[in-house]
């Protein structure tokens, strides 16, 4: 057992997870939807995407890849939570599903990321 | 070629996975603990707040306790992560700058930039694996005649010293083992513009190893390689090396020559040499009997050209494995007037210092001049460092081996045709050679001879080539006038002119050129300067022609009319 990548596989899928838990739900109801869960999905995708560098190979550059995307769609995310609830005056219906679409973009770049590390371990086969 | 990047990344995960999780956790703190606002009532900072009062105070700017004072649990909390948070940037870039002060990091980088530099030049360029006594010499004499050259060499020191050499235009040097192949990759090898290899590392293997890369991969590009052993230059020249320079046998040929043919000998020196031997040296007794101090690799390469040449030579040498080689040998080093008395060094008139200690050289050579001080005598030096005292000694011929390397390297780079003109040499006796040198004589005086070569071609002589193509008759001579003032000479000659497979030496001042000949000059650089006008000017060469200054413009054209 290789203790790399106990750890790597474990914040890959952990990211993946915490995103789904903060997806799930309707999406414009605000109590659906947990602020400190998406917090924490995206300090794990941050951590994620540190992991995944320094890797030369074209399947680490795949993975790099969704983990960037995952960052840049629950970043955005963040942000739009803060702009509804401090300038725009409340959260909002319409606010809180653009929040949750958002985040469900990177609910799907994570699954892509979780899928390239099965295929990854498959192909490995040890 | 992300090499650097990728270990960037690579060496820094640890410090963004331990700032991530501090401000995370910081961040969390803030978010999690209760608060009050100014009125009293309990309050708890949201994400926006927690992320805003962190993030300035993790970089130390500290703004205050924003949006209401702090209760003490806030504060307590923040004194932590004020400490947490410094230490993990302290962190950061603490191995970042490691990371840049690493030797494999700075090794990288200049591998990079070298490549990088390599592959944007836009001239032709010789690649130069070694920068020794022959790479230094060799790389000067090109930069000083405006050719570019890229230098690999295994010693970091000689690539410092490169950087140090003012040399008037930028030789870029990289410190790596010119025997591997994508080191010659990178130093352009395959570059189109590369126009030549030059092997001059002092380990054969690796002369080999460049040699082969780069005919294998560039089967036409020219390679010269220097080599020490006689098995390494018939493997060289098996795979078409253009010139393998053996040292040690390159100059038993050069002083084999001087005792034989001292005329044809001096014409030879001129040419390729720089520092050319005065006439006078001429005039020395050198027929008879030689005796050689060490019998290794010079001394063999020595013994078998006068044997060629039918001089009676006796061999001193202490060597075990040496002892009994020749007919006539005698057992010392040859530093002890006993050992040259026993040689019989009264009726020798020559004596060859070539064993491989310069010390015991430079004694052989004091002693024997103690002994009998009209002897001819030849020293070898086999540390550049000791130019000095070699210089000083007073000997006939000083045998530096990078020298005559680098000498014999630029005969065939400053032009193709001069080792043509050598080999043609042998065709002629030294009565005519004596008249040649007479000539070359006159022309330079003491100065260095240069020369240089034409190709009546579009690249080479564009002006002569439209006046050719005009039906212009074009004579030797217009080479040798001066483009300034036509009635003046320039201080040069022609030597040689080749005309598809024909070779005509010494051609005279009026044959009639034709498109496609080369002719070799000999005289003084600066003639070379001159005679460049007017080849590529057209209106200089028309001055040279007619002796009117003409100028072909439209409007001058129009003014001239009348």
């Amino acid at each position: 057992m290789n203790r790399e990548k106990v750890i790597f596989a474990f914040f890959i899928v952990l990211a993946l997870t915490l995103n789904f838990g903060f997806f799930l739900g309707e999406i414009d109801k605000e109590i659906h939807h947990n602020v400190f869960e998406l917090f924490a999905a995206l300090v794990v995708s941050m951590i994620c995407t540190v992991l995944k560098f320094g890797d030369r190979t074209h399947l680490g550059a795949l993975m790099l890849a969704t983990s960037l995307v995952a960052d840049l769609q629950l970043v955005i995310a963040a942000f739009l939570w803060g702009f509804a609830e401090q300038i725009s005056g409340g959260m909002s219906g319409s606010m809180m599903s653009s929040v949750v679409s958002l985040s469900g973009g990177a609910l799907l770049a994570n699954v892509i990321s979780v899928i390239l590390l099965v295929v990854e371990t498959i192909v490995v086969r040890r | 070629m992300n090499n650097v990047f990728y270990l960037l990344l690579r060496r820094l995960r640890v410090p963004f996975i331990t700032m991530i999780v501090v401000y995370a956790i910081s961040i969390l703190g803030f978010v999690l603990i209760p608060g009050q606002d100014d009125a009293g009532n309990a309050w708890r900072m949201d994400f926006f707040h927690a992320v805003y009062f962190v993030s300035f105070m993790g970089t130390t700017i500290g703004f205050g306790e924003i949006p209401f004072a702090f209760t003490d649990g806030q504060r307590m909390w923040t004194l932590l992560m004020i400490y947490a948070t410094v230490v993990a940037w302290l962190y950061g870039i603490g191995s970042m700058l490691a990371l840049l002060q690493e030797p494999v990091f700075g090794r990288l980088l200049r591998r990079r930039s070298f490549t990088k530099e390599v592959a944007g030049f836009a001239e032709p360029f010789y690649l130069i694996c070694g920068y020794g006594v022959t790479g230094r010499l060799i790389v000067s004499k090109l930069a000083n005649r405006d050719i570019r050259a890229v230098v690999i060499d295994l010693n970091q020191d000689r690539i410092d010293d490169l950087e140090m050499d003012s040399l008037p235009i930028r030789v870029p040097g990289l410190c790596a083992d010119a025997a591997l192949p994508d080191v010659l990759d990178d130093a352009g090898l395959q570059h189109p513009h590369c126009i030549g290899v030059l092997a001059l590392t002092d380990d054969d293997n690796s002369n080999l190893a460049v040699s082969i890369a780069s005919k294998l991969l560039m089967p036409k590009r020219m390679v010269i390689s220097r080599t020490e052993a006689e098995v390494t230059t018939a493997n060289l020249l098996s795979f078409g090396t253009d010139q393998v320079v053996d040292p040690f046998q390159a100059y038993a040929g050069y002083l084999s020559m001087a005792i034989h043919t001292p005329y044809k000998h001096l014409v030879y020196d001129w040419l390729v040499n720089p520092y050319h031997r005065p006439l006078s040296s001429v005039y020395q007794q050198k027929q008879g009997r030689w005796i050689i101090c060490g019998f290794g690799r010079f001394g063999r390469a020595l013994y078998k050209a006068f044997k060629a040449d039918d001089v009676f030579i006796t061999v001193i040498d202490a060597k075990e494995q040496n002892v009994n080689q020749t007919e006539q040998q005698i057992w010392g080093i040859g530093t002890e007037a006993k050992t040259l008395e026993e040689a019989n060094i009264h009726d020798a008139v020559g004596i060859v210092a070539g064993t491989d200690n310069d010390a015991d050289n430079l004694s052989i050579i004091m002693t024997a001049r103690g002994i009998k001080p009209k002897l001819v005598t030849v020293v070898r030096q086999n540390l550049d460092a000791n130019r000095l005292v070699f210089r000083h000694s007073g000997a006939d011929f000083v045998m530096e081996p990078g020298r005559i390397i680098a000498n014999q390297i630029m005969a065939q780079i400053k032009t193709p045709l001069l080792p043509v003109f050598i080999d043609a040499l042998n065709g002629y006796d030294d009565v005519w050679a004596h008249t040649l040198l007479n000539r070359m004589s006159s022309v330079v005086g003491e100065d260095e001879l240069d020369s240089w070569a034409f190709v009546l071609e579009e690249e080479d002589t564009p002006a002569i080539k439209m006046a050719l193509e005009e039906e212009t008759v074009i004579k030797m001579k217009i080479f040798l006038k001066d483009p300034r003032d036509r009635s003046q000479m320039l201080p040069g000659f022609p030597l040689m002119l080749r005309r598809g497979s024909e070779i005509k030496i010494l051609p005279g001042e009026l044959t009639e050129l034709q498109l496609g000949d080369e002719i070799l000059f000999c005289g003084l650089s600066k003639a070379f300067t001159q005679v460049e006008w007017t080849v590529n000017n057209y209106n200089v060469l028309q001055y040279v022609l007619t002796g009117k200054d003409a100028n072909n413009t439209l409007l001058s054209r129009w003014f001239n009319t009348d």
